[in-house]
């Protein structure tokens, strides 16, 4: 099964409430997913030469404050982390090729699993409302969001499996479906040197479209490719820095509603996550149709 | 005037509405239920099987008014899959939108959806009639066996696909007809039909400009030459 929820806040007001807004929305989709969740949070960095590094650790106990001194001394570089029990971001303008090959030689244990100026990411095994408040989900702020409750059906239940998956930077992807030619793609990428952190069909799906962009696709053309190349049901749901965009497949056998008032743009696999929303009753509030592309823009 | 009962699904839940609904309801005289706060929740109002008149205040999600036989329940809202499912007799009616399979498998009764239904509209319909006052989505009245289903707009791909008797029919544009549907001539009693469903369902909408699609029935017998090409 699985559920998805996206939230984009229009409004400047409500910014300070995303997490409050969308927590909600998430746990309502537990029943759609219980065994892991995610949500990627996005919100500008003041500095446009910082970025965030979004860093992940199997052990709740793990020492970021030393690894985050470790990473100084080694680099030379300046920053900043914040972290919450297994999840870590590491703000600094160090160069992101040379951040990776930092952390692949002192600290192999930690997984990068999201990079940009925007996105912050929380992903991890367990109920949505669990993950919401092992890491104060109702207390982040930001422009928007996007989230996953996961119902594992093609590969491990891990943190790595859990969504959303990331590829580049500031580019994050939820799905609710399975692609059947998870594979090929995955071969076809790894041609041209693409690596995969996990047998995931969605990291596959993901990856085909952040390599489309790099190629020169805009992201609207990446989807109609995807389109035509993934085989198999998906909703996706997909944010940038600074759009949030949508699309299901031809079937359209995985459900999704969307909700838009002047304030902000809702997206949810059911309406019942969406009931608890500012001013629903009057949202307009609509099935988006197979094979469009619904891109809401900040 | 008829005495209306409210039930606040912000208080009780599905299970306990439901149950209210099947067995706590006086047995005799009309008897009016409004039902507060659905907030796209499941199953509400599923398996009615008397004479009574509900009214949901509010979007709804899954399965509402399934099985219903006798009821007339109004959704003032959208809902989510499955409205109707498995319809015996009795009226319901969304007055906004209705998402995937809107009465699907449903062996009598109305179902009128007044915005748009979505896709596999009338899936496997053994009977009933569905009333859209807008359009339907791919691959809508799927298998559909008796019963008709008339759309007041335009239908999405393949529609009428694996078609056995039941009828369609369509007023806007046909995106595509599905395997072994066809466009047949609208005679009198196709006109005559049309009207009394559009009737029925309070919809205003003239039945001149609509279109009839039924079976081929070329495939109700297997053909071994025919190279699954049909």
């Amino acid at each position: 099964m699985c559920g998805i929820v996206g939230l984009l806040l229009k409004s400047n007001e409500l910014r300070e409430s995303l997490g409050q807004l969308v927590t909600p929305m998430l746990d309502c989709m537990g029943t759609r997913g219980p065994d892991s969740a995610g949500l990627a949070v996005f919100h500008q960095l003041a500095d446009p030469e910082q970025i965030r590094f979004g860093l992940f650790s199997s052990r709740a106990d793990f020492d970021w404050q030393s690894f985050h001194d470790r990473f100084v001394r080694d680099t030379q570089c300046d920053g900043s982390i914040r972290f919450t029990k297994k999840h870590a971001a590491q703000i600094s303008s160090i160069d992101v090729d040379a951040f990776k090959q930092w952390l692949s030689s002192s600290h192999p244990d930690v997984d990068l699993i999201s990079t940009g100026r925007a996105i912050e990411m929380y992903k991890d095994e367990g109920t949505p409302r669990e993950i919401a408040t092992r890491y104060n989900f109702p207390e982040l702020a930001g422009t928007h969001a996007v989230g996953h409750t996961r119902m594992a059906t093609e590969s491990a239940v891990s943190p790595a499996h859990a969504h959303p998956y990331t590829a580049g930077q500031d580019f994050c992807l939820v799905h609710n479906g399975s692609l059947s030619n998870p594979y090929s793609i995955r071969r076809r990428l790894e041609s041209h040197g693409i690596e995969f952190e996990t047998d995931n069909d969605t990291e596959a799906g993901c990856r085909f479209l952040e390599w489309r962009m790099r190629e020169g696709d805009t992201l609207e053309q990446a989807i109609e490719t995807s389109i035509t190349e993934l085989d198999g049901f998906f909703t996706f749901l997909m944010a940038t820095a600074d759009r949030m965009v949508l699309v299901r497949d031809a079937f359209a056998c995985k459900p999704a509603v969307v909700a838009e008032t002047d304030s902000y743009i809702a997206v949810a696999s059911e309406f019942r996550a969406l009931a608890h929303l500012p001013d629903i009753k009057q949202a307009d509030v609509f099935e988006p149709a197979p094979e469009q592309i619904y891109s809401w823009t900040l | 005037m008829d005495s209306v009962t409210q039930l606040d699904l912000s208080k009780l839940n599905v299970r306990q509405v439901n149950q209210i609904l099947h067995h706590e309801l006086p047995d005799s005289g009309t008897q009016r239920v409004e039902i507060l706060n659905p907030n796209g929740l499941h199953s509400i109002a599923a398996g009615l099987d008397r004479e009574i008149t509900v009214d949901l205040l509010g979007h709804a999600g899954y399965f509402i008014g399934g099985m219903n036989k006798l009821a007339t329940v109004t959704i003032h809202g959208n809902v989510g899959w499955s409205v109707a499912e498995n319809i015996m007799s009795g009226t319901v009616r969304v007055k906004g939108h209705a998402s995937e399979s809107a009465g699907a498998s449903g062996h009598g009764g109305l179902v009128v959806i007044e915005g748009d239904a979505s896709s596999r509209c009338g899936i496997s319909m053994k009977g009933c009639d569905i009333v859209v006052g807008g359009s339907v989505g791919h691959f809508s009245a799927f298998m559909a066996q008796s019963g008709t289903l008339v759309v007041c707009g335009d239908a999405g791909p393949n529609i009428g696909d694996s078609l056995y008797e039941a009828t369609i029919y369509v007023r806007g544009k046909i995106h595509s007809l599905g395997a072994d549907a066809q466009e047949e001539d609208m005679q009198a009693e196709d006109f005559e039909q049309v009207d009394h469903l559009l009737a029925a369902a309070e919809i205003d909408c003239d039945s001149k400009n609509f279109r009839r699609v039924a079976s081929a029935r070329s495939l109700y017998h297997w053909n071994a030459d025919a190279h699954q090409e049909y």
